[in-house]
């Protein structure tokens, strides 16, 4: 090994002595990832795509749902069934594309706490998905109206207070559970297709599993987390069913978020 | 100032970076050199705090880079000019990066300015970017924050000479203004023109380390002849030092040579009173330095570098 002495500094322009910086608020971070959700292009194709649908829901719902269908609650099924399908798409990939486009390097190094940062993640796509709620609810309070102005009858407003709090907690669900395919995998395409395989592949199976076994069919509640969630969209409230909403959302939601929380505090970020 | 004390990190039975210490000082450009591999970028990494080291410790003004309350304020860290989202443009990165540091929203235009990217460029994709645009993005988000550190890896990377240049004159005006600079490269080359201070690695540890000045001086003397086996005894006679440099093609065909630790004019003199001809006698080009990178580089390149006769 060659080892010389070194001179001391040489600097002619002397640094000025170290700044104390303030720490960064969560409340900015927040308002960071949530632009991030929204700022690439496929985020952006994402929000162009809702729109569209909700617009297209609204009128097709106008145009052709017939006299008595024409209420509040389709309206707000029309529009909050694509949001509720397509949103969580966004959640994945809040984390997920940190690791697929090696965002995250960069991330990591503006903000070191990556406990922080997956917190501040979570709560984002929470208030997204409540915030998507909301706006399906205006929207399909307008169209309400609107299609009963040009069908010329009084707009029929069935949808309480107590549904949208269910639609908007099965919401929530939903965005958690994306969340959770996008902590676990760290990578797009596969914790995508593992979202839609949760969520549509699974259900189906459980429908026939349901259908072809009696057994099942008694356990279900415990066990299939489509079929607890599905409720929340009808008015089936019964304490036995808050209960295994808790059990299959801990089971499915929860624990793997645990896990996948736990490898991504310390993998390596390439 | 950057300072590394005892870092390591190993993956499973693989030292990656073993004991690593060294010292990047304020008002200096350090020069991290080494081979591909060589574990310069896992020692960056440990700096910043994305990979734990396995043991030792880095602190960066005297504070480990997780415990700064706002890191891009205080250290400006260009890791890896690819990894950007491409579906956002460079712009859209540099106003993520202000906003997260709680910036003033004219740092972006400044930061595009610093680093010569046009404001058309700057709504572009990412993905439309070349490598040297995108390594002067990178810079661009290193910088934008006016940290007092800088640590680069490879920053050098996709440029073109001009290019190159550029970023010498860049990094040369931030260290004049006191800052720590400290960047990698695996071109000896590229470090001798920008560096003030050079620490070279190979196989995870380091092998030299001290200003370019020490490291490329004249330090003892190069000596060549045919009769270099008479030579060698003449000097170990002596008591001097020698290593075999590498060969130099003459117009008589192959010239072996040594480097030895001692004046031009004792190694004439000694030749003389021996009386072995030389055909080169000059001092040391700082060659003892490239020879340690060649042998550091030569079991990784795909080059068969023949050094001093041995087949690599």
């Amino acid at each position: 090994m060659i080892a010389t002495a070194r001179p001391q500094s040489t600097s002619h322009r002397p640094v000025v002595a170290a700044e104390r910086f303030a720490p960064i608020p969560s409340s900015r971070l927040a308002r960071v990832e949530l632009r991030k959700m929204f700022d690439t292009r496929s985020g952006l194709w994402l929000m162009v795509a809702l729109v569209a649908t909700a617009v297209v829901a609204t009128v097709a719902v106008i145009a052709f749902a017939p006299q008595d269908a024409l209420t509040f609650d389709t309206f707000g099924a029309a529009i909050g069934i694509p949001m509720s399908v397509l949103l969580p798409v966004l959640a994945i990939m809040s984390v997920s594309s940190e690791f697929s486009q090696r965002t995250a390097l960069a991330t990591f190094t503006l903000i070191p706490s990556r406990h922080r940062l997956t917190l501040v993640k979570f709560g984002v796509v929470l208030a997204v998905g409540v915030a998507s709620i909301l706006v399906a609810v205006s929207v399909a309070a307008g169209g309400n109206v609107l299609g009963a102005m040009i069908r010329g009858i009084d707009p029929v407003w069935n949808l309480s207070l107590q549904s949208i709090g269910q639609i908007v907690l099965g919401q929530v669900l939903g965005m958690a559970f994306g969340f959770m395919c996008g902590v676990l995998f760290r990578n797009s395409p596969a914790a995508i297709v593992s979202y839609f395989v949760g969520y549509f592949v699974l259900a189906g199976l459980g429908d026939v599993l349901a259908a072809l076994q009696p057994w099942f069919e008694d356990v279900r509640g415990w066990v299939d987390f489509n079929y607890v969630q599905a409720q929340l969209f009808g008015d089936t409230m019964t304490s036995e069913f808050w209960l295994q909403l808790a059990v299959t959302s801990a089971v499915w939601i929860v624990l793997p978020l645990a896990v996948g929380v736990r490898r991504l505090l310390s993998a390596e970020v390439h | 100032m950057i300072h590394t004390e005892q870092l390591s990190k190993r993956y499973g039975d693989v030292d990656a970076v073993a004991n690593v210490s060294f010292r990047a000082e304020p008002g200096r450009v350090t020069g991290f050199l080494g081979p591909n591999g060589a574990g310069k970028s896992t020692t960056l990494r440990m700096i910043v705090g994305l990979t734990q080291p396995t043991s030792g410790r880095a602190t960066i003004d005297g504070r480990r880079f997780a415990d700064m309350p706002n890191p891009g304020r205080e250290v400006g860290v260009l890791l890896d000019a690819s990894a950007q989202h491409v579906g956002r443009t460079g712009r859209e990165i540099l106003t993520l990066a202000s906003q997260t540091m709680g910036l003033e929203r004219r740092r972006v235009a400044e930061a595009l300015d610093l680093v010569g990217l046009s404001e058309k460029e700057s709504r572009r994709m990412v993905r439309h970017y070349s490598l040297g645009m995108r390594q002067r993005l990178g810079l661009a988000a290193a910088i934008i924050g006016q940290p007092r550190t800088l640590i680069l890896d490879e920053p050098a990377n996709g440029l073109d000479p001009a290019g190159i240049r550029w970023m010498r004159d860049l990094l040369r005006s931030y260290a004049d203004d006191g800052m720590t600079v400290l960047l990698s490269s695996h071109l000896l080359a590229e470090i001798e023109v920008i560096a003030d201070d050079i620490v070279v690695i190979g196989h995870g540890r380091i092998v030299a380390n001290g200003t370019k000045q020490d490291l490329l001086a004249s330090s003892g003397t190069l000596v060549r002849s045919h009769q270099i086996d008479a030579l060698h005894d003449a000097l170990v006679a002596e008591n001097l030092v020698t290593k075999p440099a590498s060969q130099a093609a003459g117009s008589w065909g192959v010239i072996p040579g040594l480097h030895v630790d001692a004046s031009p004019e004792q190694v004439g003199a000694l030749a003389f009173s021996a009386g072995i001809p030389l055909s080169e006698l000059r001092p040391n080009d700082g060659a003892g330095l490239e020879d340690m990178f060649l042998e550091l580089t030569a079991d990784t390149s795909r080059d068969n570098i023949n050094i001093n006769g041995v087949a690599a």
